[in-house]
Order: C-alpha cells, then structure tokens, then sequence
C-alpha cells in the first residue's frame, strides 16, 4: 500500500466516523444523565430527510440543517416526555421512536416529492461542500506533509470540523463545569442530586435535547454532505454502531473519538478489499469487517477486554419519595 | 393493593392504547392528502374480504405468533429480547440445512425435523447473549441488537459464499425438493369441503403457532419453571431467596424465547419461500415487539394482537398496490402501537386509576353514609 492510498483511506474513514461521533457523543449526553437511548438511529434518520427536504426546497443548506435539527429534537421530545414524564420503559420508546422515523420518512417523502420515498438530488448551495482550508493548494506539493494536508485535512464539509470541535467540547462541559457534574450526578445518583435542591427532570431534559441537536447534525451530514440527499433507510444502521462505539468508548468523550475513527476505518475498508489484501497477505470477507464493530461490542460487553460499567442510574426512570 | 380491576387492566388499557395509535395514524393518512376511511374500508375488504386475504393475513400472523411469544417469554422473566430478528434468521438457516441436506420421504417427517432444527439454531443465538447476560453482566439488550447485525453479516456470508448453487448470481439457497413443501390452507381445508384460496401462503405452521401459544400459557401458568420465570421477573431479589437460580432462568427463557423466535422459519421459509433468502424475515423479529407488547405477554393477548398485525400487514400492502399510500403506513402505526402500549403506559394508566380510585372513594363514602 503507497502513502497516497493510505491517505485516501483515512480521509474517507474521518467521512465515515464523522456521523458516528456525532451520533455517539449524543447518546453519551444522554446516557450519562441516566436515559438509554436506543433512539439514535430513528432521530439521524428523520433528521437526515427533513435536512434534506427543506435544503432542496429552500435552497440552502443551513435552514435545511435546522430543520434536521428540529426533527430530531421532536423526536428527543417524545422519548423525553415517555421515559422521563411518564417514566415508561426507556427502551421500548427508542424501539418506537426508531420505527416511527423509519415509517414517517417514507411517507412524508412520498408525499412531498413524489419520488419513491427520497428526496431530488441536491445540488449547489442546497449541500455542504468541502472546504478547502487556507494554504492547502499552496502545500499540496510539498512531499509527504503536502498530501496530509490537503488530502486527509482540508477539504472536508463544516460539518466534519464541527463534530471535531464537538469532541474537546464536550469534554469540558462534562468534566469542567457545573452542569455536566450535575448531568453525571443525575445519571449515577438521582436521588443525590434532588437532595441537592436541583431538578432531576430538568437535568435529564437538558441531556435529552443536547442529544437530539447533536443526533440531527448527524442526520443532517447524511443527507447533505455525505450524500446529496435522502433515500428510504439511509442511516442503514449507523445509530446502532454508534451506541456499539460509545459502549466502547466506556461513555467517555476522547474515547469515543477513537472509537468512531475505528469503526469509520471497518468502514472504509469494507470499500477497499485490495487494501486489505495487500496488508496483511490475505482475503478478508466483507461480511465479517462490517460485523466487526458489532463483534468487538460484544466482547466489550462481555469484560473480557476491560469492563464497560454503564452510568449507574441508566435506564431507571426517577421517583421521587413523597 | 391493585386499584383498577381486572378488566379493566387487561381490555381497556390496551383498547384505549390501540384506539390513541388508530386516531394518529388516521390523522398521518389525513396529512398526506389521503382519506383515512376509505383507506380502512379498503384494508378491511383487502385483507379479511376474501379467503385469498385471510390467507396472507393469517400466514403474517403466524410469523407474528411466534415471535411475539418469543417476546413474551423473555418479557416475563423481565428480559428485553430484542434479537428476535437475528433469531429468527438463524432458524431460517436451519431450516434451509435441514430441507437441502437431508432426503425426508414426507413433509410431516421433514417439518418435525426442520422445526427441531429451526427451534436449536434460534436458540443457540438467543443463548449466547443470555449466557453472556447472566455470567457477565453484559446488558441483554445491547448484545441481542448486536446479535441481530451479526446474524445478519453471518447469513449473508453463508449464502452468497457456501449455500448458493452454482452459477446462480441470486444471494439465495436452491429451491427444497418438493418432498418438505407444507400444505397450505387451501390443501387442509378442501377435503372438508371448505373452499381456499390456493394462492395464498398460509400452511400447516399456524396450526404449529397454535399450539405454541397453548403450550406456552400452558408452561408460564401451570408448571413449576414458569411459576419461577414469573417470580424472577417480578422481584429478583424474591427469586433469590426463594431459591430460584438466576442464571438458570435467564438462560431458560431465553433459551425458549429464541428457539420461538427461529420457529417462525417453518411458516416463512419453508411454507411460503420455499428456500432461503437474504431478508426472509422482513422484521417480522421486531414487530413481535409490538405483538408481546400490546397481548399484554400473555399468549392469549399474543394470539389476537398478531392476527391484528396479520391484517395491518395485508391490508398496508393492498393500500400500496391500489392507492398512492406507501407500505410503510404499516411501520408507523407498528411505532405507535408500540409506543402508546410500551412506553406511555402510564399515560393512559394514570388518568385511568384515578379514576376508578374517585369511584371506589365515593362508593366507600356512600357506604360509611348509609351505616
């Protein structure tokens, strides 16, 4: 394998893990305060048509952005309104709220456009185009560091350099300020926290829209920067590795950097066997590299390689004594 | 003390859920330009019109059946099975092994073995993450979606690289000889002069599904392990104490949950398809969901919630032939009916037992009055 193809390699493993990381640090938003959300996949999935719906009917990509978004909040809304209101079964919303984008999406789309449940293709500024950053023509000659950066660092959509930033970012609201000590508290120890005189509820709907925001521009980079424009199904089961990553990642932030980054390269080099082969001297079956986040999950999980130890609180909804 | 009683908690809590999921898919046909009546009337006349709709809407309850007791079980120890999919994958694959490789001189040799074969496949998937579940600690739901993707990459590689006949560019297995097709409806039924439709896929397996619903009420309500299932989901602490090993109920009822699950596969891929496909189960895993959810897990509850899927499933699919409807109305009314029956329960429950409790307070009043 030359360099160049190893940098093409990782550009589009950073395209790939863009969605996940997005995805992954907003279930760890909400998993910290003490909400499972097995409801990634159907938010991404709402968000990625309605970004791309009102993109191409507007025009612009940044309304069509927040339109995503507020689908994807809506969504989040009622997972929060069931699990933590009515303190249902925060699983079985996510099961609901995962079939109800899947169905909704088709439907609206059908209705909308016409056009067997997808959207038109977007084009010109109803899309993210990669953005090349300063100096990138200028260093592209340049031997081994030319490449490097224009190739893997420049050139990608806002979108990507924004989950980035989302990255170090959430680090320090969790671990630096009060509300992310209160978001952890709330998701080990409800009861502490309402000693404390502050809201258990609040918190958890706090954690529940952040997650909806970070879920819809993951939806939106799907449909907009990835591809240009929505078809039926096209989260095609991101969310789910995306819950495998942050359980990976032990629901801590760095960690699902490079969780996502790994599941993106699974990803990229399904697309690539010849890389693979040439690597390491033998065939790989496609099948087993796309199972192989699910695989690694489970092995995790199992505490066979370090202990994944969930937020203590998750899943239970909170009573307060009366 | 219990403040609604029976009836209430087992017919009106569902109704009320199912009636709140019926008005808001009404409203979804309404908002797309569509007339939600007609489009009942014609659902209604599609799938119980004629026996040709009886018998889809009968051969998609019978995946139901199986796998919404295969929810059940699991729902009953207080386990989440959400890898009724990936089981019920599995079963196909052992059912196609048991069809492709074994000669059977008649089908009724052939579905005990292909069900036997289907049951254990099921089962091994369910019982890893139960293994892992109750060894472990790994959290049964995240291990049974991952399983579900796993059985997914796993059946793909099987058929497109060892079961495909030569030559065949189709990612699927060769047709089973016909020595293993199950009669259909239409064969059981005509000799007692009953008319059915000959296309239809319903077969011998709904009679199976039947009797895996009496034989499951059977096993949680009248035998020592489902009296153990039941106290280990309602307090495990309880189970404990009464001697009741986790470990082994957890493995037992998804051990059945999943050999339930990979049943399903006598009905769609022996008795419709007739050889395995890639995607055979059309979520049928998942909609058992819904099913468990909404028979509130009892066999019964089971039985008729997945012959109501039966006809949603055949009436979504005469709407996406004859109207501009998509078939995936089905998948949202399946999301609300698992949402308003699984995760706002409550909502509908809450204003319900205040209530009867208001009720039960005034007769109580008027009682302590009139002495």
């Amino acid at each position: 394998m030359d360099y160049l193809t190893l940098i093409q390699l990782l550009d589009s493993t950073l395209r790939l893990a863009t969605p996940l990381l997005l995805a992954c640090l907003a279930g760890l938003f909400s998993e910290r305060a003490g909400i499972f959300d097995i409801g990634l996949e159907g938010k991404m999935l709402a968000a990625a048509f309605f970004s791309a719906a009102v993109a191409s009917l507007t025009g612009n990509v940044w309304v069509g952005l927040l339109a995503g978004i507020g689908a994807s909040l809506a969504l989040s809304a009622l997972h929060g309104v069931a699990s933590i209101t009515f303190r249902g079964n925060q699983l079985i919303s996510g099961v609901a709220i995962n079939f109800l984008a899947a169905g909704m999406t088709v439907l609206i789309a059908q209705s909308w456009f016409k056009q067997g449940g997808r959207t038109p293709s977007l084009m010109g500024g109803a899309r993210f185009e990669g953005i090349t950053l300063p100096g990138a023509e200028a260093l592209a000659d340049v031997p081994f560091i030319g490449p490097l950066y224009a190739e893997l660092i420049s050139g990608h959509s806002i979108l990507v350099y924004m989950a980035l930033a989302a990255v170090p970012l959430t680090w320090w609201l969790l671990y630096r300020t009060r509300f992310g000590l209160r978001l952890r508290a709330v998701g080990e120890n409800p009861a502490s926290v309402d000693t404390a005189g502050v809201s258990v509820v609040g918190l958890r709907y706090a954690a529940v829209a952040i997650c909806g925001v970070l879920c819809g521009i993951a939806g939106a980079y799907l449909s907009t920067a990835l591809q240009a424009g929505f078809v039926k199904d096209m989260s095609a089961g991101r969310g789910f590795i995306a819950l495998a990553a942050l359980i990976f990642a032990k629901w801590r932030p760095w960690y699902a950097l490079w969780a996502t980054l790994l599941f993106g390269l699974f990803g990229a080099l399904e697309t690539r066997p010849d890389v693979i082969e040439s690597v390491i001297g033998m065939k790989v079956q496609s099948q087993f590299l796309g199972a192989l986040p699910y695989i690694m999950t489970v092995v995790i999980l199992a505490g066979f390689v370090g202990k994944a130890i969930p937020p203590r609180a998750g899943g239970e909804p909170y009573v307060k004594e009366r | 003390m219990d403040v609604m009683p029976k009836w209430a908690e087992v017919v009106l809590v569902p109704l009320i859920s199912l009636l709140l999921a019926g008005i808001i898919s009404a409203l979804v046909v309404l908002a797309i330009g569509e007339d939600p009546v007609a489009a009942a009337k014609l659902m209604v006349s599609g799938a119980l019109g004629s026996t040709y709709g009886w018998g889809y809407t009968l051969y998609y309850a019978t995946n139901f059946m199986f796998t919404g007791l295969a929810v059940a079980i699991a729902f009953h120890a207080r386990l989440f099975n959400i890898g009724g999919e990936g089981q019920a994958m599995l079963g196909g694959l052992g059912v196609a092994l048991a069809c492709l490789y074994i000669p059977w001189p008649h089908w009724s040799l052939a579905l005990v073995g292909a069900a036997v074969m289907a049951g254990l496949f099921g089962a091994i998937w369910a019982a890893i993450p139960a293994w892992l579940q109750a060894k472990r600690g790994s959290h049964i739901v995240i291990t049974t979606i991952m399983f579900n993707f796993i059985a997914a990459a796993l059946l793909n590689y099987t058929l497109v690289n060892m079961l495909r006949p030569k030559g065949s560019m189709d990612p699927a297995t060769a047709r089973f000889s016909e020595a293993t097709n199950l009669p259909t409806l239409h064969d059981l039924l005509s000799p007692l002069g009953i008319a059915f439709s000959k296309a239809a896929p319903a077969n011998i397996s709904l009679l199976v599904a039947i009797a895996a619903c009496f034989g499951l009420w059977l096993l949680i309500w009248r035998t020592r392990l489902g009296y153990e299932i039941r106290a280990y989901g309602y307090s495990e602490s309880a189970a404990k104490y009464a001697g009741i090993s986790p470990v082994k109920i957890t493995m037992v009822a998804m051990i059945i949950s999943g050999a339930l699950a990979g049943l399903m596969a006598i009905n769609n891929v022996m008795g419709e398809a007739e050889r395995l496909v890639l995607n055979s189960t059309e979520g049928a895993g998942f909609i058992g969901i819904a099913v468990a959810l909404m028979g509130r897990s009892h066999p019964l509850g089971v039985f008729i919630a997945a012959i109501l899927f039966g006809f949603l499933y055949q009436g979504g699919a005469e709407l996406a032939l004859w109207t501009s409807i998509p078939r995936e109305l089905i998948v949202v009314i399946q999301a609300l009916v698992i949402l308003f029956t699984g995760a706002l329960d409550n909502m509908v429950r809450m204003p319900l037992e205040k209530l009867f409790l208001a009720r039960r307070r005034a007769r109580v009043a008027k009682e302590g009055a009139a002495n």
